[in-house]
């Protein structure tokens, strides 16, 4: 009733939307026009309050004040099923597929009405042919890669002809190559009149496929660019609104004695979906920083868990740190080699959320640390001392004294948990995930310190699935896929195209899994 | 409609301390409503339950003497329940270290030594824990619940004792009457003031402080809430899950043993098919209403024995069974779990999902 102000040049609206959690304010007042055939980038800071807006758009959510307006007309979105209802679909980071269904049950099962099976099929075929979306309808979930999971996420909400799809990090998961294909299939969808708002970090595919940007920060929207117009620097600075530290890598390296050492590490998984280790081999010298890049979910945790002891395994010559064979030791021997390890996991993995950072200090310190513990008791005192250095060293941000680790954000505890690491000198280094939901200017931080670590003399080994950050520390790079680690390459000899071929898996031998995403990637060219 | 719990952002902290007491306060309300519709007067019920109690110096010290074993057996659970491990079978271990530390008098029953009295309790401690032992063991071979595991042992305890007094081990000057021998001097605890409030009581303040200090300031203490807020975050401290079932089984175990043996050796002096008025469950809730610290736990013990004392006052003032001091225990863990629950989340209530629609307004 009120469409007469705004003429109909939005598909969908957000007015002065403000969305509160008790104190915090979520969202301040944010504003956004989508307009159908444009992708439309909305871009932020991990906890800036993006998935918080497209939630409201998709009715998971309810605003605390502020209204919603499809082509000009006020609208309530309950729920879901009312957005969908609207032609609002979303593809989220996170699938819900079930993994013993196949692609056509898991389909169906989202789609109410549609009983026939042999009819969706048909209609499933159709759309993935229609928007390159190579799927098969009869293949079981459990078998199939991450892209192609997010495809049938894709088709299921393509099935419902949406005027207005939400994609929230869809690249996040993908190989180089399989986000290119995304590109081309929502480029077509544009070009079909359909609103596309695109959520992401990744600077520079904004860059290449957006019409234009929406940048939140804390709630906030900041400003509202033409993504062609800007670059990445420049983008990267309205998110964060200070300028981020530029890393600087040292010139000139010289490698010392190798500090981390695998031979042939083979591991069977102890988890329901895990994924078996098969004959890794790996060496890390003195002053380098090997990165192994992978797509989640390839063996990188249960490689971090091998490396650190609390999985172990059945010689102690497989595993090599600082010259000590310790394959068959757990992790306290282990950091006793002056090994050290940071988990991708923050919050009940590197620290107790509901401990002090100073009791967190002594979670991974208490055996590695002399003088720490005296006869079964802590000092205090010293604890605390380390903890404030830590904090003080690494600017981790606290709200008060010595606060609770679930309290901070996850870049300040990623950075006191990195640093809590590096406070020790460690001789060999692993982190797993080092800057994941981490914001840009404490990931900056955190990379420039590992880079500083190794050229003090350790051996460091980071584990990462984003790009990016690889090619800025690494001196070689490996890649990790479905278990199996490809050969080591110096970094110099590497290119985004190359990574991406081992991340789909170019370098694996055969084994009893179906090799999908190959078949894909040779479909497609 | 749908009720759905939702965490709330920060669990205040202040509520967390002012949970017993608000659980507490409930439970005298809700009680009385209860004696009320019974047709009884609620505050003259109330007042046999709570105050009666600790009216007269005999009744404070049968208070002490109830409340030793629900404070020892309470302290050991409270450090289990900290490691996120969850020994339910207390009572079973109680009686199992009855039955072992009563191996002395019964078998030896002229020696007359301190040393056969420390033997005793020292054979409960080992009764108890070795009675653990057993579920500790299923967990950690054959990942067993251990909740299922000490529950039920907790029955084939009771039968063992039970066939223990009623055959082999019982009284010959006794009548018939399924019960051991007395035992006597230094078969018993020394005791103090009217004669039923024994040196128990020391041991259980002492234990308490003791374990009070291991939980604030000892790498045990930590290793134990490590493990239980966080059991990868543990292992990622090189802290040894297995190693944690047994230790807090064990201990757990070894003080419900403890508690076991101070029972009989005290107030009973004697073995009999039933030894416990059901300490090793009550323990349960003291651990819970005490936050699972043993200071509070002393505090938790002390009231739990009140309210056991007041269910036989109000049988014999007015006529009410005894054992509607356990509903009252019931119903202070049942609210006591509910405020926790309440303090962690908060109810929200949302209307069914399928009659909205989107319209256009």
């Amino acid at each position: 009733m009120t469409g007469n102000e705004s003429v109909n040049k939005f598909l969908l609206e957000a007015k002065n939307i403000t969305k509160k959690f008790g104190e915090f304010t979520a969202n301040d007042q944010v504003s956004i026009g989508l307009v159908a055939g444009e992708i439309h980038a909305l871009l932020g800071e991990n906890g800036a309050g993006k998935s918080t807006l497209v939630k409201m758009m998709y009715g998971a959510l309810q605003p605390t004040s502020g209204d919603l307006y499809w082509n000009g007309e006020k609208v309530v979105v309950n729920n879901p099923a009312a957005a969908r209802k609207l032609g609002v679909g979303m593809v989220f980071q996170h699938f819900s597929l079930f993994e013993s269904l196949s692609v056509i049950e898991n389909i169906s099962l989202a789609i109410a009405e549609e009983a026939d099976l042999a009819l969706l099929a048909e209609k499933i075929s159709r759309v993935s042919r229609e928007y390159g979306l190579p799927l098969e309808p009869h293949a079981i979930v459990a078998d199939l890669s991450v892209g192609e999971r997010q495809r049938i996420e894709i088709v299921r909400c393509l099935l419902q002809e949406p005027k207005l799809l939400i994609m929230d990090e869809p690249t996040a998961v993908l190989t180089p190559q399989e986000a290119d294909q995304l590109f081309v299939t929502l480029r077509k969808l544009a070009g079909e009149g359909v609103a596309i708002l695109y959520i992401s970090h990744r600077l520079e595919e904004v860059r290449q496929l957006c019409h234009d940007a929406t940048i939140l920060r804390m709630g906030k929207v900041v400003d509202n660019v033409d993504p062609q117009e800007e670059t990445a620097q420049s983008l990267a600075q309205l998110m964060v609104g200070t300028a981020i530290h530029k890393i600087e890598s040292v010139s000139d390296k010289q490698f010392g004695k190798i500090l981390l050492r695998t031979r042939s590490l083979s591991l069977e998984s102890d988890m329901q979906f895990g994924v078996d280790l098969m004959d890794i081999n790996l060496e890390v010298k003195a002053g380098e920083v090997l990165a192994i890049a992978g797509i989640a979910g390839n063996g990188q945790g249960e490689l971090f868990d091998a490396l650190s002891g609390e999985m172990r395994v059945s010689k102690p010559d497989i595993i090599e740190l600082n010259g000590v064979a310790c394959g068959t030791r757990g992790i306290r021997f282990r950091r006793n080699c002056e090994a050290a390890f940071a988990p991708e996991e923050r919050l009940g993995h590197g620290a107790v959320p509901s401990f002090r950072l100073s009791e967190n200090v002594v979670l991974t310190r208490h055996n590695s640390d002399k003088n720490l513990v005296n006869f079964g008791f802590m000092d205090h005192k010293l604890v605390r001392a380390i903890a404030d250095r830590v904090a003080k060293k690494r600017d981790v941000r606290t709200s008060k004294a010595d606060p609770e680790a679930s309290s901070l954000s996850g870049g300040n505890l990623q950075k006191f948990i990195v640093g809590r690491e590096l406070d020790r000198k460690p001789k060999v280094l692993i982190v797993n995930q080092p800057t994941w939901g981490v914001d840009a200017g404490a990931a900056a931080m955190i990379r420039q310190a590992l880079i500083n670590c190794a050229a003090r003399g350790a051996a460091v080994l980071v584990i990462s699935q984003d790009l990016d950050e690889i090619f800025e520390v690494a001196d070689s790079i490996a890649v990790i896929s479905r278990g199996q680690l490809s050969d080591i390459y110096t970094a110099n000899e590497m290119t985004y195209e190359k990574v991406g071929l081992l991340m789909a898996g170019a370098h694996e031998k055969p084994t009893k899994h179906v090799g999908n995403l190959q078949d894909n990637m040779a479909g497609r060219t | 409609m749908k009720i759905t719990l939702e965490k709330r952002a920060m669990a205040s902290n202040f509520m967390t301390y002012a949970s017993p007491i608000i659980a507490i306060g409930l439970t005298v309300v809700i009680g009385g409503i209860i004696f009320l519709l019974a047709g009884y007067n609620p505050l003259n019920a109330l007042y046999y339950y709570f105050v009666d109690p600790v009216m007269s110096l005999w009744s404070i010290e049968e208070v002490v003497v109830k409340a030793t074993p629900l404070v020892l057996i309470g302290a050991g659970l409270a450090i289990c329940f900290s490691a996120n491990i969850w020994n339910i079978g207390a009572e079973g271990q109680l009686t199992m270290g009855a039955l072992a530390g009563a191996f002395i008098p019964v078998m030896f029953t002229d020696w007359q030594s301190p040393i056969g009295l420390v033997l005793m309790l020292l054979m409960g401690v080992g009764g108890g824990a070795a009675w653990a032992a057993i579920a500790a063991f299923l967990k950690n071979r054959f990942n067993v619940n251990e909740i299922l595991t000490s529950l039920m042992l907790v029955y084939v305890a009771q039968y063992i004792l039970d066939w223990f007094v009623r055959g082999p081990w019982r009284d010959p000057k006794g009548f018939n009457f399924p019960k051991s021998v007395d035992f006597e001097g230094w078969q018993l605890l020394p005791t103090y003031g009217d004669g039923r409030m024994h040196i128990g009581a020391i041991i259980a303040v002492i234990v308490v402080v003791i374990l009070a200090i291991m939980m604030s300031r000892s790498m045990k203490g930590f290793e134990i809430k490590a493990i239980g807020n966080s059991r990868r975050a543990g292992a990622f401290a090189g802290f040894s899950y297995k190693s944690m079932t047994w230790f807090c089984f064990l201990l757990s175990g070894a003080l419900a043993g403890l508690a076991g043996i101070i029972e009989v050796a005290g107030p009973a002096g004697h073995l009999q098919p039933t030894i416990s008025p059901g300490y090793g469950f009550t323990a349960i809730i003291v651990a819970f209403l005490g936050r699972l610290n043993p200071i509070g736990v002393l505090m938790a013990g002390v009231l739990l024995a009140i309210s056991y004392l007041g269910g036989d006052g109000a049988q014999m003032e007015l006529g009410v069974s005894a054992k509607t001091a356990q509903v009252f225990q019931g119903m202070l863990l049942f609210l006591i779990l509910a405020c926790d629950t309440l303090i962690r989340y908060k109810i929200k209530f949302s209307v069914s999902q399928k009659s909205t629609e989107g319209a256009l307004v």
